[in-house]
Formats: structure tokens, C-alpha cells, sequence
């Protein structure tokens, strides 16, 4: 079997990992930390773009509005939370109107569909809480929300049961080129792979450097956000846009599809690629430019703030293609890479299977269903589910009740979790409005029963990251 | 199901609130747990300090809790425990749910006393890194005295709430070495004896008018910077400085749980976080009552149980009589006042004490705490200092209470007191 080497499990990744799993190939993802989901795919804004922004003819253009038209029946298959929420671009100057009318044309060379101008009063009937100050907008029904880490979850889970090994705590460090394809050195072993696949994400850069002369640099852009209570998830049902002002570019606010109210980014670049600090400056900055858009915006609902890093690639398009024979980039994958990563994914699957001349496999399985999510159930459904594991009866996060049930199945899936963090983007528990204060206990216990392991072992985010420093007796 | 009375949570408050309701006749009533065992938070405070108002004596935390755990026996009170109620629904039905199953109870009357949840490092803005070691203080305490594991071995606490003092001793007697206590506030949030038993006995230094502005490490924290902060409480970054530590303990303050009183209706003060409630401890919502920390957060588990015992009473006395009142005397906070509860004084009601508990919003010396009613003192008390940290109680003796109802306006309020 035609063996394929995978760099990087974010949503790239793991999306190329499931597309190539429709064929037989023996096919491995390898992942530097020491779970799925971890860079830029667990912290971004979660928005499914109509397709507007990208200048007509790039490869960002063509894969969002491509992209954006596949989530609907993804979503279905894949049982990942995603919601058609609308977005707005909003002006705040009678003097810039005719950039959003260039928007609004480039949306249209772009294929994106039923997009609209309203003035001021018809946007704010569509979304009360807009700022007296908005004059226009461009409106764009398609544009949508998606929940991030669980559709990259929903990914892997499907190719890992669709025959995709994952290993993770396995840094690529080395790729050297041998007759017929690759040694590829992770994790202190040895894959050979007849295609490497690079969706190595900020750090493609480095993975390409190491089976390609040609020049590629991959800059980490640092975006902070902040996220509001679920008290506050009324505040806009459509994802806010703004046109970008003398002030550089806007900051946005959209809810997400659990119900809170998600805002920013900030754009920093930065030096190192493992800075995910926030800083006090970024959150200043979108606190005050998302009050530009929602005056009324209510700071003391604020339960978390985080920040994540964008690809950003010199070439200021996606890269995806043959670097050289069996070697394949995809890199630079930036907004909109998220909404983008379904029709990426197939593009490049579809390539690599060209190349390879693989088969499809008969035995392929399209669908994958979520952990059954007690929250959203209705107290019949719970009833059930119960019946049938008395472990969904117990609630572990009170503020996003999550049961014992949704936890245990969260670890024992293929490509399970294996930390707090992974627990917490597989379920939310700890997610809520105490932010893990009332939970960290308890989920700690049941991942060292389940991991077979001891509390004092167990981490946040792996590496270093334990929780506890032993027993007190000791 | 159908029960008299459902009382949720069976912490200090619902305890109280059980065994008085039971001692004032109510016989139909259950306990709603969400933990294996009734106690509630106190299970996990293993110092002393606790019942001397109640108890004459000093006792640890578990077993104050055993004192009306025992109680509650004594009675044969139903304790349904490992259960966690989801709404409570306008129509006063429990739902709730355990490992058997989805319970509905029908309940004539409901008493929250779901205590209260600490302040996460969002709602405080802290910036940094995302790392391990950053743990509200309670929730040290529970890895420490529920679970038996060391949170921490190098420490800088934020906040100096009663649990993050109590931490810092703690900690300190397993081996820790705590840095600095950083209180963003010229006073201390926390009680002063505490202040002297659990840092001053240990040379821990506490410093106000400082935060913590930055939290660095990449899987563990490594260092945090803290600054002194100006009058605006904006920090003065030149009187930054690192502390290597490898723990942050968060106790900056705690907020009532309400998000069942939210299914149910009930309305909360902004002030306190709790429901706004009348003399009987009754909410807007007919026959929904709330004591203890759900109510206000509360510096003595001794004035929780005697707030939630007369809860519990007055919920016996509303399922006999189906009594309640449709009028009420407000009761207003003026003057360095933060707020008082109860909120509202019923027209219709006995002629017993009635207990005003308050907290006022700045440090104070040498003042009177007054209670006007229409304009005219009825009641005062003199105070050498009132802080923030400690709870203020202004009781109204049965022989004024007939008049308090009669009236329109309680104000409570500070006067300075004339030398």
C-alpha cells in the first residue's frame, strides 16, 4: 500500500487526513503537541466567510466561496456544530461607502450569493444593538459559524476510523528525500512515506525547508480575543464586520455556535511561534474598536480572553501544491482557511490520490456522530441516554452541564483526549462561566482513571503542563 | 414527585434552612446535593475558626457540617445527593438529575441555597500565558484538602478574599513558600484576624494597591510581574517587578450562583448577585426563598445558618398559611451603604426581629450605621471602623418592626459619628 506522511493535525490536516482516507493508502498524521486541534484551528474566530474579501482569482477566493458551500452538508455528516448566522461589514462613514460597494462587487466576482447593501436603520432593524454610528452595510446571509476544534475533532475521529493513524508528541525534525519517496524523522523513529503532505500551519515554513530549496516564510500573527457569558449571547445574532478604518483593520464580534459572544482579533506579528500570550494592549484594542460597532458592549460579562496565530505566508495567498516530487505544501493557510479547509482538503486529497493512483475504499464510512451533548437535549432524550449509560446522570461542569458520560467518551474515542484541554474543546467542561474552577477535580480524576494513570500525572496541554505536584504525603 | 419543600443544595445554608423548616413543622421536604455528601463547601475547609457564634466553640469546617449533618439524621431528612438540579421552571417544578435518571419534582415552596462560585481569571483580565498553575484558590483548596495533591510549591496569591489568606497558611504548612499576598485594593477583602493568623504568623508579605499585570510560562507558570497600582487602579508600570513562582492563586472575590434562580424568574440585584427578597427570605417569585451565599456572600458560616434557618422557617410557615405579602417597605443603602438585605420589608408580618445584614463600600472609621424610616432614625449603632470585609448586621427589635411596616422607606445609611 502507497504509504502518505501527514504534517500537522489542525483542521488542514486532519481535513486532508479523512478526504484521503476515501482511498487505500496507509496514511499517518503526525503532530508536534500532544493533541489534535492545537494551533491555529483551536483559537480563531469560527467563522464560516461568505467569500468578499479575498481579491478575485486567488486561491483564497476560490477555496472560501468553494468552501463556504460545502459546510452545510459536511456539518450533516460530520455532526459538528455550524449555524448560517449571516454577517454584516459595517460602515461608519458616509465617505467610505463606496469601498463597501467595491466589497460588495468583489463578493460578486467571487461567486458569493445574495449579498446586499442596507443603510443604518435597515441593519439596525436586523441586529438592534448596532451603533448609532453605522451608515451602511453589507450584508451576507451565507456567512455562518462554526465551532473550530470540534469540526477539526469531527475530521480525525472519521479518518481514524476510516484507517488513519494519528501520533501525537511527535515533532517532525527531520525529512530527507530516499529512492521512491521519504524518510520523515518524528518523535525518534523513522517513516518512510512515498507523498509527505505539509499542513504544518506556522511552522510549514520549517517542514518545507526541510525537503525544499525553494523560498517560503510563514509569519505568526497574533490575534487576542475576548470571550463574553452566555448572558450576553443576544447582543448580535450575526457575525460583525467592519470595514477597515483609518484605525487599520476592524475587529469583529459573532456569536458562537455554543451561545457566547466571541470578540476580536487583534493582528500582531510575532517573533516566536509559540507566544500565545495576551497582552494588555490587545485586549484594550478590541474592547474599544468593537465598541465602534456595539457601544453597549458589556466588559464585565467577560469570562475569558485568549489569543491565537494565523499563518501568514509572504506569498499573501494559500500555497497548495507540489513543492517538488511527492512533496506537497500547504501553507499560508489564513483567513479564510478555516471555511476554505473542506474544499482544500478534497483539492488536495484528490491531487495526491492523482498522483498515487489510489484506489477508493469500498469500505469508507462518511459518517461520524457526535458525543451525545446532554445540554442541548431535551429531558426525554436525557432520560434515554441515561437509561443507557447511568454516567450521563452525572453532571461534572455545572456551568455548561456536562455529564461524566460526555468526559469518559470524550477519552475513549479514536484520537481521544488526553488532557484537560482536550477535554475541554471535545465537550466544553471547563468552558463556562467559572472557567474550570468548580470541574478541574473531578476531570482530573476521571482522565487518570481513564488514561490508566495517576492525578499527578495528568496535564493541561501536555509537555510540562501537570496539574498537581504529587501527593501530599510524599 | 411532589414534595412541600425542595431545598437545594446541602451546604451550610440548605442544612439550616431543612432543619428549622423540619422544626417548624414541615415534614415533607428534600435535600438536593450535587456532591456525594451533604456540607457543601465546608467539607473542604479543614481549619478552624468556625461556629463560635453558634456553637460557643471552635470547630474545622467538616465538622460544623457534621454538627447539622447530624441534625439533619435526627430528623430523617432525605438527602438526595450526586443529583444536580437544571431549572427550577416558573411553575415551581424541579428538574433535576442523577445517575437513575430525570427527577421532576412539583414543590410548593423552593429554597435556594446553592452558595456561591468564585471569580475566574477572565472577569479580572489578567494577561499572559494560558498555562498550568493558575488555579482559583478554591480550587487549590479542594486539590489540597479533598483530593490530597500539591497545587503549587511556589506561590503568588491575587486577592485577598478569606480563601486565598486561608490558602496562603495552607500551603505554607505543606512545604510552599509563598511570595506575596497582591491585593488590588489599599484594604483587604478578607477578614482581619485572618490577615494576622494566616499571613502576619508567617511573615507573609501583603501588598496593596498592587495586581498582577502579566503571568509568564509556557507549559507551567514560570514568573508573574506585579505593579503598583495608582488611585484609578491603573498599574504604575515602573514600579514593576518579576517574582518567579510556579502557582497563581486567584481569590478575587466570589459571586452568588444564580443560574437556577434565573430559570425560575426571580429577580437579582445588581448589587449583591443574589435575589432581591422580603423579611421572610422570600424572592419575587411566590414561594421561592434564598439564604446563604446564593443570597450574599456571607465572611461567617455561623450568619449563614442563622439567615437560612430563618428561611427555612418562614418556607414552613408560607406552605401552612399560603400566606404572602403583595406589599412592601423598601429598604434602601445610601451613604457608603453597598447594600442591605433583605431588600424589601412585607406589610403584612409578625413582630419579630428582623435582622439587616450589609456591607458598606469603603473603610470607615468612627461612623454610625443608621436606619431611617420616612426620614426618621429608628435604630442605630456605633462602629469604631466598618470595612468592606466584614458583614454589618442592624437588627430591628420586634417593638419597632410593627411601626418598619407601616412605613414606606427604610434607608440605611453611614453618619460620621460626632465626637
Amino acid at each position: 500500500m502507497r504509504k502518505i506522511v501527514i504534517v500537522g493535525a489542525g483542521v488542514i490536516g486532519c481535513g486532508v487526513a479523512r478526504e484521503l482516507s476515501r482511498y487505500r493508502a496507509d496514511i499517518v498524521v503526525l503532530e508536534r503537541e500532544n493533541d489534535i486541534s492545537c494551533g491555529t484551528s483551536k483559537a480563531n474566530s469560527g467563522i464560516v466567510h461568505a467569500g468578499f474579501d479575498a481579491h478575485t482569482g486567488s486561491n483564497k477566493a476560490k477555496f472560501n466561496v468553494a468552501g463556504n458551500a460545502m459546510f452545510d452538508a459536511l456539518a450533516k455528516e460530520l455532526d459538528f456544530p455550524f449555524r448560517r448566522n449571516g454577517a454584516f461589514v459595517l460602515c461608519f462613514d458616509d465617505s467610505q461607502t463606496d469601498r463597501l460597494r467595491a466589497l460588495y462587487d468583489q463578493g460578486i466576482g467571487n461567486g458569493v450569493t445574495e449579498l446586499r447593501i442596507l443603510d443604518g436603520d435597515e441593519a439596525r432593524r436586523m441586529s438592534p444593538n448596532l451603533s448609532d454610528r453605522v451608515v451602511a452595510a453589507l450584508y451576507a446571509p451565507t456567512s455562518g459559524i462554526v465551532s473550530p476544534y470540534e469540526m477539526t475533532v469531527a475530521y480525525a475521529e472519521n479518518a481514524a476510523r476510516n484507517g488513519v493513524r494519528f501520533r501525537r508528541n511527535c515533532e517532525v525534525t527531520a525529512i530527507r528525500a530516499r529512492e521512491g519517496g521519504w524518510n520523515v524523522t518524528a518523535g525518534g523513529e523513522e517513516f518512510f512515506a512515498d507523498v509527505v503532505i505539509n499542513c504544518a500551519g506556522v511552522y510549514a515554513d520549517t517542514v518545507h525547508r526541510m525537503a525544499s530549496d525553494e523560498p517560503l516564510q510563514v509569519v505568526a500573527r497574533k490575534g487576542e480575543y475576548v470571550l463574553l457569558d452566555k448572558e450576553c449571547g443576544g447582543l448580535t445574532d450575526q457575525t460583525l464586520f467592519q470595514l477597515p478604518t483609518h484605525m487599520g483593520k476592524g475587529i469583529l464580534i459573532a456569536p458562537t455556535t455554543h451561545g457566547n459572544i466571541l470578540v476580536g482579533p487583534t493582528a500582531t506579528d510575532v517573533e516566536d511561534k509559540r507566544d500565545v500570550d495576551t497582552t494588555p494592549e490587545g485586549l484594550r484594542t478590541v474592547i474599544d474598536k468593537a465598541r465602534l460597532s456595539v457601544p453597549q458592549l458589556p466588559t464585565r460579562s467577560i469570562i475569558t480572553q485568549f489569543s491565537g496565530l494565523r499563518a501568514h505566508c509572504d506569498r499573501n495567498d494559500f500555497v497548495i501544491g507540489w513543492a517538488r516530487e511527492g512533496f506537497y505544501d500547504v501553507a499560508g493557510i489564513e483567513s479564510p482557511g478555516l471555511t476554505a479547509s473542506p474544499a482544500i482538503a478534497t483539492h488536495v486529497a484528490q491531487d495526491v490520490a492523482r498522483k498515487l493512483d489510489l484506489q477508493t475504499d469500498d469500505a469508507f464510512v462518511a459518517e461520524r456522530r457526535a458525543i451525545p451533548c446532554f445540554a442541548r437535549l431535551d429531558d426525554r432524550a436525557r432520560a434515554e441516554l441515561i437509561a443507557s449509560d447511568p454516567a450521563y446522570g452525572q453532571i461534572v461542569c455545572r456551568c455548561e452541564t456536562v455529564t461524566e458520560g460526555e468526559i469518559v467518551e470524550s477519552i475513549r474515542r479514536p484520537v481521544g483526549a488526553v488532557d484537560l484541554d482536550g477535554v475541554k474543546r471535545r465537550t466544553r467542561a471547563g468552558m463556562g462561566r467559572c472557567q474550570s474552577g468548580f470541574c478541574t477535580a473531578r476531570i482530573l480524576q476521571i482522565l487518570a482513571r481513564e488514561l490508566g494513570t495517576d492525578v499527578a500525572d495528568v496535564t493541561k496541554k501536555g509537555g510540562d503542563s501537570r496539574i498537581v505536584f504529587g501527593r501530599l504525603d510524599k | 414527585m411532589k414534595r412541600n419543600l425542595v431545598i437545594i443544595g446541602a451546604g451550610p445554608a440548605g442544612l439550616a434552612a431543612a432543619v428549622a423548616a423540619y422544626d417548624a413543622g414541615e415534614r415533607d421536604l428534600l435535600l438536593l446535593e450535587r456532591e456525594p455528601i451533604g456540607g457543601g463547601i465546608l467539607n473542604q475547609c479543614i481549619h478552624n475558626g468556625f461556629g463560635l457564634h453558634t456553637f460557643r466553640e471552635e470547630l474545622t469546617g467538616p465538622e460544623y457540617a457534621a454538627r447539622y449533618l447530624q441534625q439533619v439524621r435526627e430528623r430523617n431528612i432525605e438527602i438526595m445527593s450526586d443529583t444536580t438540579v437544571l431549572r427550577i421552571g416558573k411553575d415551581k417544578v424541579v428538574a433535576c438529575v442523577n445517575r437513575d435518571g430525570m427527577h421532576h419534582i412539583q414543590a410548593k415552596a423552593i429554597i435556594l441555597a446553592c452558595g456561591c462560585r468564585e471569580r475566574p481569571r477572565g472577569a479580572i483580565n489578567i494577561a499572559g500565558a494560558r498555562c498550568a498553575g493558575v488555579f482559583s484558590a478554591g480550587t487549590a483548596q479542594k486539590l489540597m484538602n479533598t483530593e490530597g495533591y500539591m497545587p503549587g510549591k511556589r506561590v503568588v496569591i491575587l486577592g485577598s478574599g478569606d480563601i486565598g489568606l486561608i490558602m496562603a497558611r495552607r500551603m505554607t504548612f505543606e512545604g510552599a513558600k509563598v511570595e506575596a499576598v497582591v491585593e488590588l485594593m489599599p484594604y483587604s477583602s478578607g477578614l482581619n484576624r485572618n490577615i494576622v493568623q494566616c499571613l502576619q504568623d508567617f511573615d507573609i508579605p501583603l501588598l496593596f494597591s498592587h495586581t498582577i499585570v502579566q503571568i509568564n510560562g509556557e507549559d507551567r507558570v514560570r514568573s508573574v510581574v506585579i505593579a503598583q497600582v495608582d488611585e484609578q487602579r491603573n498599574p504604575i508600570m515602573e514600579t514593576a517587578r518579576t517574582i518567579e513562582c510556579d502557582t497563581v492563586l486567584l481569590s478575587v472575590g466570589l459571586l452568588p450562583e444564580n443560574e437556577l434562580a434565573k430559570t425560575g424568574g426571580v429577580t437579582l440585584s445588581p448589587v449583591t448577585g443574589g435575589a432581591i427578597v422580603d423579611d421572610t427570605m422570600m424572592t419575587d417569585q411566590d414561594g421561592v426563598f434564598a439564604c446563604g451565599n446564593v443570597l450574599h456572600v456571607h465572611d461567617l458560616v455561623d450568619f449563614v445558618s442563622q439567615e437560612s434557618a430563618h428561611a427555612g422557617a418562614c418556607a414552613a410557615k408560607y406552605i401552612r398559611d399560603r400566606a404572602s405579602s403583595d406589599a412592601y417597605v423598601d429598604v434602601r443603602a445610601s451613604g457608603g451603604v453597598r447594600y442591605v438585605v433583605p431588600q424589601r420589608i412585607a406589610t403584612r408580618g409578625d413582630d419579630v426581629e428582623i435582622s439587616l445584614k450589609m456591607r458598606v463600600a469603603n473603610v470607615f472609621r468612627n461612623v454610625r450605621i443608621v436606619a431611617r424610616l420616612d426620614g426618621q432614625e429608628i435604630v442605630a449603632k456605633r462602629k469604631q471602623v466598618v470595612t468592606p470585609g466584614e458583614m454589618e448586621t442592624l437588627t430591628l427589635k420586634p417593638s419597632v418592626v410593627a411601626q418598619v411596616r407601616a412605613g414606606r422607606t427604610l434607608e440605611v445609611t453611614l453618619e460620621e459619628q460626632s465626637v
